[in-house]
């Protein structure tokens, strides 16, 4: 927060003080009432004392709706440059006899197909059901490198407002003009649909309470006071109101709940309701696609194998050649594996790879081999251990018994074995090893789970591997459990299991099929790049399609609820210093041995009572950019977390009072009139 | 012996007793309220009223009941001490006038037991047993009732049913509190306590003047009046008179029944909820602020007693300072209001403390089950604002504490303070009410507020100097007791309503744990901050200044 976003937020701030407004925020109300009733004495009776606490008054007001117009500029200048991208477009519409028609894009109904060709602008959100083209969503993701779409699968979701670089496709629009995905982030960064979520209203309702206990205080303090002899000035009774009831958590509140969706956007992740970013933060179940969140993506070649009598080189050299020509990620770690341990030299040195006419053959799904013959001959196989023992045992040849042993033995550690054989000439083909495929954990996944565990959230990995694969990535992640062959009903009815035991579970993911899931999970997070009804049924979006961001989403959650709680009880804490201030003040008039509470040495009875509505104020603007940052978050476990914020905010909430409301004090005494 | 190390001795037993009753009656209690059979004479008293004993109640149903029960023993009540002069054993009392009857039956249905007459004499030995002393069982059992509810809310899950509070009454009575108040009656008579049904006595005391001796069924309703924390003496002078409390040790054992059932129902709750641990949390708070209240207490009337005046002003010479601040501290912390000596006379810091522990709402450790529920709800209140901090939806014994729940506690904690302070200004702001006022300045504000602190926290003990025996003060006083009786009950019981809906929710290294010290000490700081800080101006002008000046 910069001097100059605040004052940015004034003219809005002061439009803020509308009545209707403030009257949102109940103990806001309240002091919005007693400026106006401390403006009326003053003006009936002007003195300095009355005119300074009217004047903090209004700033109390003011302040609290500066921190909420502060919170909320950060998503208007986020929703000023999505809405530039929301231009007028002309949709090319399909007619029922196929030919091409002009309409404009807000004239376009659910159901209608439009064709986008490169370097035009997607009219409005659908699935593509034709073609496939690369398109530009940098508008919604800022990520400039383009993403391939295409009809059917999980990739056919485009987003109106983005733009085609390449070819040409055919979408049907899913939504209605004006409630496209643009449209929600917009409204969702500008908060125009912000409504209370549930632990909001909670401690609304507590705050509000307060407030009533401390009227009630203050109202029976008047005949109290009466009966002592020292009855008080309406103005001083409003002073001390102001003071007691919480009004930094007051003003803060909302701010703090903006700024919490506001991290969120700032992580390219939208949610679709404040409710679920507080549930994020109350999730204890984590349920993890293993490719592309615990894994890097796919398999890779991690060790050549080879059979007693053949080098390992040999193994690798004819691997690589076998692997040149293959496109898949496994494919090419083989390659790499291959030319790390090696170098390139030493592999292609005794090969015929330039010798023109090699032919690559190519992985089907029937023969589950891929390769390379060569004009002289020679073939190379590489595949799965049944494909290519049987093409061995086809030409004649025996497969030495230990292959299948280690085979067997990568297969069972859950990695996945390749087998490579040779064949020269019309001799039998011979085996010459086994390529190991391996499932690589990304860097720093343990580390992440084991913080996840001291945070009390249980993570379950979800693969379509068979167990035995499941269960050796799972233990060397450090997850503490996981679906093997999971399917999307395994899936639901793992949801159920955790839901029905009092969990609450969040999830990613990204096609049609994990739709239902992601509904039923408590936090869903859907891929951007995910299908139009993945991400409608999510109660989030990822932009950057970024599973893994699922811990940051629930880290977020709970910054969220811990910076209320930490906030509240810092404004409650703060009680103890004011009454330390305002009480004797008020009544060692007539009971002179009351000076003894006032420990802090304040000047006067006015400099005091005026201290302590200005240091109320003050904090507010001084707690701002906390609310808007969040307080500092370091996951651990509840009981340390709670130690450190006990003592920074509930600790910290009763001394720091007394020190402000004494240094304010030296400047107010300056003041005249404060004698 | 000196008088420190007697007093020290007392305190030392005491404490061991305590310790010794605490786990088998908690446990006993714990039985009571989980058995599944009926005992004969329990089936024959379901069978007499039409009860279903197996039936069970939704908190709406639970809360009716409660209420129904209390208004038709007020109108009983306050049917008997009206028409008690055509009852036969009237011995001469006339009843009490219309709005002194009410305060008198409200009084005593509330758990209250605030005497706006003077007992001996506005009561004959008819009412004082077949009235008060049933309504002395009946309110403590529907404390504890009330108390097992909310334990039931939160130990239970996904269900509407919260126990039957016939079953729960009855049960109270004829297995908790008949057995021991005949023990602890029997005791009591053994030791001095009189209990007959003589005749008033005559005597012509030294000093010439003649002075009627009345007797009555004293033991049984002493044990009574202590054990379910009511604290209407037979007597004017309560547990100061000779015939309710002899000596220093039915003086013990008074104060050890007053707090044997408070201190042992931590028990009862961490048993039921399945978590022991959680009990001891809340006898940490209810342990803390009694310890607390006693040593401030015994501290102030101690330093008062090297002063000029002495501390003696109102105090009996058998049991000496230590004795009377142990009662005075035990008794305003557990909504009892028995007196053993003036708490008027106390210094302005000793009368400060004992006011404070009413004000605090009674938790310390609280009436026969109020002060259980009381504790509950300030476990609630420090859970929904130190949760947030762990990141999480607050929740307690993994209830979540929502929207509904939230707002059942704080309205709560609203009720006493607002009749306290509203009484209080109101009888200040008003010429009648402040004439009937003995004392004045900072002495005279403090029993105004220690009046209706008394009265809506139902503990009963006057500060005394006080003339509260007029229409406004018997019937503001009424509405007090009445309403911060029976607000918070129902409060209560809705809140286990929606409690016991919920579905509980695993505990993990992400829930805040609600058994560590950490978590008592915060009990503590929200005890007196949100509590005490309500009351803080208003104390200032009374005993604080008093004491300051």
């Amino acid at each position: 927060m910069t001097f100059n976003s605040l004052l940015k937020a004034l003219p809005e701030s002061l439009a803020k003080l509308d009545p209707r407004h403030v009257f949102r925020s109940p103990v806001i109300f309240v002091v919005w009432v007693g400026s106006i009733l401390t403006t009326a004495l003053a003006v009936v009776n002007p003195s300095v004392f009355t005119i300074s606490v009217t004047i903090w008054l209004w700033l109390t007001v003011l302040f609290a709706n500066v921190a909420e117009a502060v919170a909320e500029g950060r998503g208007k200048a986020q929703a000023a440059s999505l809405r530039a991208t929301r231009t007028e477009t002309v949709a090319r519409r399909l007619t029922r006899t196929g030919a091409e028609e002009q309409v404009p894009g807000t004239d376009l109904r659910v159901g209608d197909r439009v064709v986008v060709e490169a370097g035009e602008l997607i009219p409005g959100d659908g699935d593509v059901i034709e073609g496939v083209a690369s398109v530009d969503e940098s508008a919604i993701t800022g990520e400039s490198a383009p993403v391939i779409r295409e009809s059917g699968g999980d990739r056919s979701a485009v987003t109106g407002g983005t733009t085609v670089l390449s070819d040409r496709i055919v979408v049907q629009v899913t939504t209605k003009p004006g409630e496209s995905f643009i449209d929600r982030m917009i409204a969702l960064v500008e908060g125009a649909e912000r409504q209370k979520t549930p632990n909001e209203i909670a401690l609304t309702i507590l705050l509000t309470t307060l407030t009533i206990v401390f009227l009630v205080t203050v109202l029976a303090l008047q005949p109290f006071a009466a009966y002592s002899g020292k009855e008080q000035p309406v103005v001083v009774l409003v002073a001390l109101l102001v003071c007691l009831i919480p009004t930094t958590i007051g003003a803060l509140l909302s701010a703090i709940g903006i700024a919490g969706m506001d991290r969120l956007v700032q992580r390219n992740v939208l949610a679709m309701s404040g409710r679920a970013v507080e549930a994020a933060g109350d999730v204890s179940t984590l349920l993890l696609d293993k490719t592309g969140t615990i894994t890097l993506g796919n398999r890779r070649a991690t060790e050549f194998c080879a059979l007693p009598g053949t080098r390992t080189l040999e193994l690798a050299r004819a691997s690589y050649a076998a692997s040149l020509a293959d496109r898949t990620p496994e494919g090419r770690s083989i390659v790499e594996l291959a030319t790390t341990n090696h170098g390139v030299e030493d592999l292609t040195s005794e090969t015929t790879m330039e010798s023109a006419g090699a032919e690559f053959v190519k992985f089907t799904a029937q023969t589950r081999m891929s390769g390379v013959d060569y004009p002289s001959g020679a073939q190379i196989r590489k595949g799965a251990a049944s494909a290519v023992t049987a093409w061995v045992r086809e030409s004649g040849g025996t497969v030495p018994a230990g292959t299948m042993a280690i085979a067997d033995g990568i297969a069972g550690e859950g990695a996945t074995p390749l087998v490579v054989a040779e064949r020269v000439g019309s001799s039998p083909a011979q085996v010459l090893g086994v390529i190991r495929l391996k499932d690589v954990v990304k860097p720093g996944m343990v580390e992440r789970f084991d913080t996840l565990r001291a945070m009390g959230i249980r993570t379950v990995m979800i693969t379509g591997d068979n167990r035995l694969t499941a269960q050796s990535i799972a233990r060397e992640a450090g997850v503490d459990d996981f679906l093997a062959e999971a399917t999307p009903e395994d899936k639901m009815r793992l949801i159920g299991e955790e839901q029905s035991g009092g969990r609450l579970v969040a999830m990613t993911g990204d096609g049609t099929n994990d739709a239902p899931a992601l509904a039923k999970a408590d936090v869903g997070v859907a891929m951007n790049t995910g299908t139009s009804a993945a991400k409608e049924a999510g109660n989030m979006v990822d932009l950057d399609s970024d599973p893994t961001k699922l811990i940051e989403i629930v880290a977020i959650g709970k910054q969220l609820l811990i910076t209320r709680g930490a906030l509240t009880t810092f404004s409650i804490a703060n009680d103890v210093a004011k009454y330390f201030a305002i009480i004797p003040a008020m009544f060692v008039g007539v009971f002179p041995g009351l000076k003894a509470l006032n420990i802090m040495g304040l000047h006067s009875p006015e400099s005091a009572m005026l201290s302590a509505v200005i240091f109320n104020a003050l904090i507010i603007i001084a707690l701002i950019p906390l609310a808007l940052r969040g307080v500092r978050y370091t996951p651990s476990g509840a009981a340390a977390m709670l130690r450190r914020n006990l003592l920074v905010y509930g600790v910290g909430g009763i001394v720091a009072p007394f020190i402000g409301i004494k240094l304010i004090d030296l400047v107010v005494s300056l003041l005249p009139g404060m004698s | 012996m000196s008088e420190t190390l007697s007093g020290l001795l007392t305190l030392t037993v005491l404490l061991g007793l305590l310790a010794a009753t605490h786990a088998p009656l908690g446990g006993w209690m714990a039985r009571v309220f989980t058995d599944d059979k009926d005992w004969r004479v329990e089936r024959a008293v379901y069978r007499a009223v039409g009860v279903n004993p197996r039936s069970e109640q939704t908190w709406r149903s639970y809360a009716v009941s409660v209420t129904a029960f209390s208004l038709v023993s007020i109108v009983v009540l306050w049917a008997m001490i009206v028409l008690q002069k055509h009852l036969p054993f009237a011995q001469g009392t006339s009843g009490m006038g219309r709005s002194t009857a009410i305060n008198t039956a409200v009084s005593f249905v509330t758990n209250t037991n605030w005497q706006s007459y003077a007992g001996e004499v506005g009561t004959g030995p008819l009412v004082q047993t077949l009235g008060l002393t049933i309504q002395n069982f009946a309110s403590a059992a529907v404390g504890i009732a009330v108390a097992i509810v909310i334990i039931r809310g939160l130990a239970r899950q996904q269900t509407h049913e919260l126990g039957n509070f016939w079953v729960d009454l009855v049960r109270c009575i004829t297995r908790i509190l008949l057995p021991l108040a005949a023990i602890a009656a029997v005791v009591l008579m053994a030791a001095g306590v009189i209990q007959n049904l003589a005749e008033p006595m005559t005597i012509h005391s030294l000093a010439g003047a003649d002075q009627q001796l009345r007797g009555g069924l004293v033991a049984s309703q002493e044990a009574i009046k202590e054990l379910g924390t009511n604290g209407g003496g037979y007597f004017n002078a309560n547990s100061a008179h000779p015939f309710e409390n002899p000596n220093a040790f039915t003086n013990l054992l008074e104060i050890f029944l007053l707090l044997v059932i408070p201190f042992a129902l931590p028990r009862t709750y961490g048993i039921m909820v399945g978590d022991r641990r959680q009990g001891w949390t809340l006898l940490g708070l209810a342990g803390a602020l009694w310890g607390l209240s006693v040593a401030l207490t015994t501290w102030a009337e101690v330093a008062a007693s090297s002063g000029v005046a002495g501390s003696m002003e109102g105090k009996e010479q058998r049991f000496g300072t230590w004795a009377s601040t142990l009662f005075a501290a035990s008794t305003t912390g557990t909504s009892t209001g028995a007196v053993n000596s003036l708490h008027e006379s106390y210094s302005p810091l000793g009368g400060g403390v004992i006011l404070t522990n009413m004000a605090l709402g009674e938790i310390g450790p609280g009436g026969t089950g109020s002060g259980l529920y009381g504790i509950v709800i300030v476990a609630i209140i420090t859970v929904f604002i130190a949760g947030l901090m762990v990141g999480r939806t607050p929740e307690l014994l993994g209830k979540h504490i929502g929207r509904r729940e939230i707002t059942y506690a704080a309205l709560y904690t609203v009720v006493t303070p607002t009749l306290v302070l509203a009484g209080a200004g109101a009888s200040l702001a008003m010429s009648g009410p402040k004439s009937t006022m003995l004392s004045h300045g900072p002495h005279g504000l403090t029993e105004v507020l220690y009046a209706y602190a008394s009265a809506a926290n139902n503990n009963g003990s006057a500060f005394a100097g006080l003339g509260a025996d007029n229409p406004w003060y018997n019937l503001t006083l009424t509405v007090a007791m009445f309403v911060g009786r029976f607000a918070p009950m129902i409060l209560v019981v809705a809140l286990a309503g929606s409690l016991v809906a919920q579905k509980k929710r695993p505990a993990t290294a992400g829930t805040m744990p609600t058994h560590t010290p950490l978590f008592l000490g915060l009990l503590i700081g929200v005890a007196l901050i949100i509590t005490g800080l309500t009351y803080f101006p208003a104390l200032s002008l009374g005993p604080i200044a008093e004491a300051l000046s």
